[in-house]
């Protein structure tokens, strides 16, 4: 999350202090990422010695200083808006690989497994449903960062349905498979033999 | 607290011999009013068996379904009959609005089939339409309606007159998420006033609207979600900068 280009957005409404862009972001974002002012003030220095905001008003003696974003700053802004974001997946996802190496596992019943992991996410899920159901409808910061993350969610969820029905199935095929092969042992064998 | 609806050791049977089906094995579930219970599971799993069996729909081959603690299969078909008609409304994926009435007509229909009278009905009707928003829709046919507008329909005639259980199959169907949320909202204001609800889906993030939500496995019961904790300790994750 760049703390740093969410203040340059609110300060390219008009210039504000270090305190109103902490209440500011933190109401703008559903109240999610608490921001301590320490981090406020020391994301504002970087950015006044990066020259994408200026200082105004006070001359070091007041502990209210006003901050406005520069030209360099908006142009900052604009580039990071429109850079698309990282969406590549993380190279080792803990839930797949704990699915594959159950799999070698004796006497792990897989879609068992699968069951528990669905249940877990699906209260997480009612939790941020709840929190969004209890939050009035005007809230719209915190509707698209919790609609974010059940999204998120559900993703994984449907994850789990496909990889339930497909080793579901997979089972089913080496069963028939085995069954198939009793039936008829080894024919390949008793053919090479004279 | 009493149960609102209540399912004992229920199996359902379809077929006999070498073509049996085993759809439903010995399912307790028991919803009290006020709970939205969400039945989730794959296709094939029995979630809509357990709906028109807990909906009184059809009848269990084994087991038994008490409404408000009077066991259905003792009542008669009238009393049956009337008991859907008064006390339980259905939501259906595909709406079931008849094309012919208008959406008024269609939300005061279960109250004129129980004997109330035309205008009585109607203004019963147009009170519910206008909680749901949906006042200046009133003389629309469905056809008119759009999607959303339908399911908000639907969802008023199931909740007409005094309803104490609410039965939705996939509630949302083929809506955007956006509408989706809309009819979520109207049946958790449902339950909120004391209505019980069952709602089977194989969304999960449908799902997590219910105060429960209860998993089927080939007919069985295999796991529900716990008493959830509050929303509280989600968000407390830090931010970097």
């Amino acid at each position: 999350m760049s703390v740093r280009h969410a203040l340059l957005a609110l300060l390219s409404e008009g210039p504000k202090y270090g305190l109103q862009l902490r209440q500011e972001f933190e109401a703008r974002t559903g109240d999610v990422w608490p921001l301590n002012v320490g981090q406020v003030y020391t994301t504002l220095q970087r950015l006044e010695r990066d020259g994408l905001v200026r200082a105004e008003g006070a001359e070091g003696e007041s502990p209210q200083k006003g901050y406005q974003i520069t030209s360099a700053g908006s142009q900052d802004l604009t580039e990071w808006l429109r850079t698309p974001s990282e969406t590549v997946p993380p190279p080792r996802d803990e839930l797949v690989i704990k699915v594959l190496v159950s799999l070698a596992v004796p006497d792990i019943d897989v879609h068992e497994l699968l069951q528990v992991h669905r249940r877990h996410l699906v209260e997480i899920m009612q939790r941020y449903t709840r929190l969004k159901s209890e939050a009035p409808e005007s809230d719209v910061g915190l509707a698209l960062v919790v609609d974010a993350e059940l999204f998120r969610l559900e993703g994984i969820a449907r994850w789990l349905d496909a990889a339930d029905a497909r080793l579901a199935r997979v089972k089913s095929t080496n069963l028939t498979t085995r069954a198939a092969s009793v039936e008829d042992p080894l024919p390949s064998k008793e053919a090479a033999q004279p | 607290m009493s149960a609102a609806i209540e399912l004992r050791g229920v199996s359902k049977i379809y077929g006999e011999g070498a073509s049996e089906v085993r759809a439903l094995s010995e399912v307790d579930l028991s919803v009290v009013r006020g709970e939205l219970v969400a039945v989730m599971g794959p296709s094939g799993s029995g979630k809509s068996t357990l709906l028109t069996i807990a909906g009184t729909l059809e009848d269990p081959t084994t087991g038994q379904v008490l409404i408000g603690e009077v066991e259905v299969a003792g009542m008669s078909r009238n009393e049956k009959a009337r008991m859907r008609r008064r006390s339980i409304g259905y939501v259906f994926q595909d709406f079931n609005l008849l094309a012919g009435l208008s959406a008024v007509e269609n939300v005061a229909l279960p109250l004129e089939l129980d004997g109330a009278g035309a205008k009585a009905a109607r203004a019963v009707a147009l009170d519910v339409l206008e909680e749901l928003n949906l006042a200046d829709r009133a003389g629309h046919w469905p056809d008119d309606l759009s999607g959303g507008e339908r399911q908000r329909v639907a969802i008023a005639r199931a909740l007409v007159g005094d309803r104490q259980l609410l039965f939705a199959d996939e509630p949302t169907g083929a809506l955007d998420s956006v509408n989706g949320e809309a009819v979520m909202r109207l049946l958790r204001a449902a339950t909120h006033r004391g209505v019980a609800g069952v709602m089977v889906t194989h969304d999960a993030q449908l799902a997590s609207w219910a105060d429960r939500v209860v998993f089927l496995r080939d007919g069985k019961m295999v796991d529900q979600t716990g008493t959830p904790a509050g929303p509280e300790s989600l968000l407390a994750a830090g931010s970097d900068g």
